[in-house]
């Protein structure tokens, strides 16, 4: 019987096995950043085990990092003592760090592809559950706590029970103005929350196929929202492409070798999976969550759905939104425009591309927020600062910003924000506050409007 | 980590589905460099208003509920891989989570600190929360070793890894396991 491409790099990467328990898994790459490593390092330091290899992990600070003025010390006592520890463990251990103001800098899966870190067969973890984001180059991503962080440090190894397997395939053309992220957000408002737990899930079909590597980002980065450990596509011409010549990716020889072993990665024709989904790309619309988990979502067509459902009605009163009722016309004060989901170069083409010549509505507060800064120098040597400039979006620092509000970047409470990143759980982006989760480009149309509209009625 | 064999105590009923690791932890208090503190502010915005008042309506302030045995709605512990919600609940006193489904991350980090996450049909919870919501002095059992929940509404049978088992009975953990596969693991980097 054939091989997934998730058995195949799994398979790769198996040191043991545990009679009826799990396996050792090498890691190739572990990242990390300020917020769930502090704990791992102090458990390694109580046990007297050093890391063990050090070259294989890479550091970034940007959970709870300021994106103004980061050239200052940062005000908040505890992000301040978070951020030094993160230096201070590097330092002693000899890891590589980016810390704030390197030109590597930014949202851990943000710098590590567009590095060259991230690479096709490879398994990486981070202490992040948007580890998934990794798996579009065809690589075994996940999140894990920080225990398991402490379990890589001492041995570059997790112990693991081999996942089921899933494959999603999306065929056909997808729409005008529908975006990656909206197909993403339609796969989960069609399969649910939890629909992938237990699995590592492998997306295909010609959509993912024909779709950029940023694009395909976004579709991994959002597996986890379903449940799924992560989220894998194939590495194709598209992969190797983009790969070829990052500063960390292999050159010459060597990337050539890489890449005939990576072209060998992808399912077998006669592989079977535990479980298949398949979508019609015709079906999709740009999508909006109306609720607070990333299932709740609705076409921009649709309504908000009449179910009588104690969930439902619990987070429609947390949302102040009404059974049947449509998103469109409502009024939005804030927009977020960035997050490990959302915050690459493409992004920020596209929200550039429609608000050239338009100018942000005066009630909106437009927050765009760079993943790295890489993706920050791109912006301004492309020229979109001066249309976000020009528009009245502000254009702040790169980090993880308003996705998760640990820095001060919150939105108020009671507020609307239409925004970019992964989840729109209750106070995600600030006690109280509201997110509804959508496309760059609806949240580039909703930032011109100062309300929700339905952005496919501008662009046929 | 404390061994876990036998538990019998109270539970406390959380009748909420999809409880994500945001509402057990928020981010907001992610900024510390130790595990300790976090049971301090497990379900902070559900546990006190707005204006830092007790919210006497949420289950945890409800003084007939008590025990070190939370039983919760579907899909527990799903979105963020803070291992914070687990330092949370086990600092809070949690010991048990049942649940008719849990989220894969938070599972491994329940069972990496001492809390024994337990998977039961979505049938037997609806009993259950219903009982010990209406009766809370509801005694429950849980028998690791012969993977039981025995209570008034009956017993049900719970799935655990078998390593994990014997992680929890003996009090181990992950690491020193891996620890001694050093060599194992060097053969394998060497082959690579």
């Amino acid at each position: 019987m054939g091989k997934t491409l998730f058995d195949k790099v799994w398979d790769a990467h198996v040191v043991d096995s545990i009679e009826n328990g799990p396996q050792v898994l090498y890691i190739d790459k572990h990242l990390i950043h300020e917020v769930t490593s502090p704990q791992a390092f102090n458990e390694l330091k109580e046990r007297g085990i050093s890391v063990a290899r050090p070259d294989k992990i890479v550091a970034t600070a940007d959970h709870n990092t300021p994106t103004v003025n980061q050239h200052l010390p940062i005000k908040d006592d505890l992000s301040r003592n978070q951020l030094e520890q993160l230096t201070k463990n590097c330092k002693e251990n000899n890891i590589t760090l980016y810390e704030l103001g390197h030109e590597n800098n930014g949202i851990v899966h943000v710098i590590a592809p567009e590095l060259g870190i991230t690479q096709p067969g490879m398994t990486m973890v981070c202490g992040d559950s948007h580890t998934s984001t990794h798996g579009a180059f065809g690589t075994i991503a996940f999140g894990i706590g920080t225990s398991q962080v402490a379990q890589v440090f001492a041995s570059q190894c997790l112990l693991l029970q081999k996942p089921k397997s899933l494959r999603v395939s999306v065929n056909g053309k997808l729409r005008n103005g529908v975006l990656p992220k909206d197909v993403i957000l339609y796969i989960i408002a069609q399969l649910g929350t939890n629909s992938g737990t237990g699995y590592f899930c492998e997306y295909a079909g010609n959509v993912f196929e024909e779709m950029s590597m940023e694009g395909r980002m976004t579709v991994c980065n959002m597996s986890i929202e379903m449940g799924a450990r992560g989220g894998m596509i194939a590495p194709d011409q598209t992969t190797f492409d983009y790969v070829e010549g990052k500063e960390f990716a292999p050159k010459g020889v060597d990337f050539d070798k890489k890449v005939a072993y990576w072209k060998t990665l992808p399912s077998d024709a006669d592989a079977t999976f535990d479980q298949e989904y398949t979508f019609n790309a015709e079906d999709i619309e740009p999508m909006l969550t109306f609720g607070t988990n990333p299932g709740m979502g609705i076409k921009i067509s649709e309504n908000i759905p009449e179910d009588n459902d104690v969930s439902l009605e619990k987070s429609l009163s947390y949302m102040n939104f009404q059974k049947g009722e449509s998103l469109i016309d409502k009024k939005i004060n804030y927009v977020f425009i960035g997050s490990c989901t959302n915050s690459r170069i493409e992004d920020f083409r596209e929200v550039a591309n429609y608000v050239k010549g338009k100018q942000k509505a005066q009630n909106v507060n437009a927050w765009l927020v760079p993943g790295s800064q890489k993706v920050a120098k791109q912006i301004e040597e492309e020229g979109l600062k001066t249309v976000f400039e020009a528009a009245g979006f502000q254009l702040r620092q790169p980090g993880c910003s308003a996705c998760l509000a640990m820095n001060d970047d919150k939105i108020p409470e009671g507020e609307y924000c239409v925004s970019t990143s992964n989840r729109n759980f209750e106070g995600r982006q600030g006690q109280g506050s509201r997110t509804i989760l959508a496309s760059p480009l609806m949240a580039a149309a909703t930032a011109v409007e100062g309300k929700i509209i339905d952005v496919t009625k501008q662009l046929n | 980590m404390e061994k876990f064999v036998k538990l019998i105590d109270t539970a406390v009923p959380l009748i909420t589905e999809n409880v994500d690791t945001d509402q057990i932890i928020p981010a907001r208090f992610l900024k510390a460099t130790d595990k300790k503190g976090f049971g301090d502010n497990v379900f902070r915005d559900w546990r006190f208003n707005k204006d830092g008042s007790v919210n006497e309506d949420f289950v945890l302030n409800n003084k007939s509920f008590k025990g070190s045995i939370l039983v919760a709605g579907d899909n527990f512990g799903c979105g963020s891989s803070r291992e914070h919600a687990a330092w949370a609940l086990a600092g809070y006193g949690f010991k048990v989570v049942v649940s008719s489904f849990f989220a894969d991350i938070f599972k491994g980090n329940a069972l990496n600190n001492g809390i024994l996450p337990i998977q039961v049909s979505e049938e037997y919870l609806k009993k259950l929360l219903k009982k010990v919501t209406e009766e809370p002095n509801t005694i429950v059992t849980v028998d690791l070793e012969n993977q039981e929940i025995i209570t008034a509404v009956g017993t049900s049978s719970f799935e655990i890894n078998p390593y994990k088992k014997v992680c929890m009975i003996n009090g181990y953990d992950d690491i020193d396991f891996l620890v001694s596969k050093k060599d194992k693991i060097e053969a394998f980097e060497a082959s690579l």
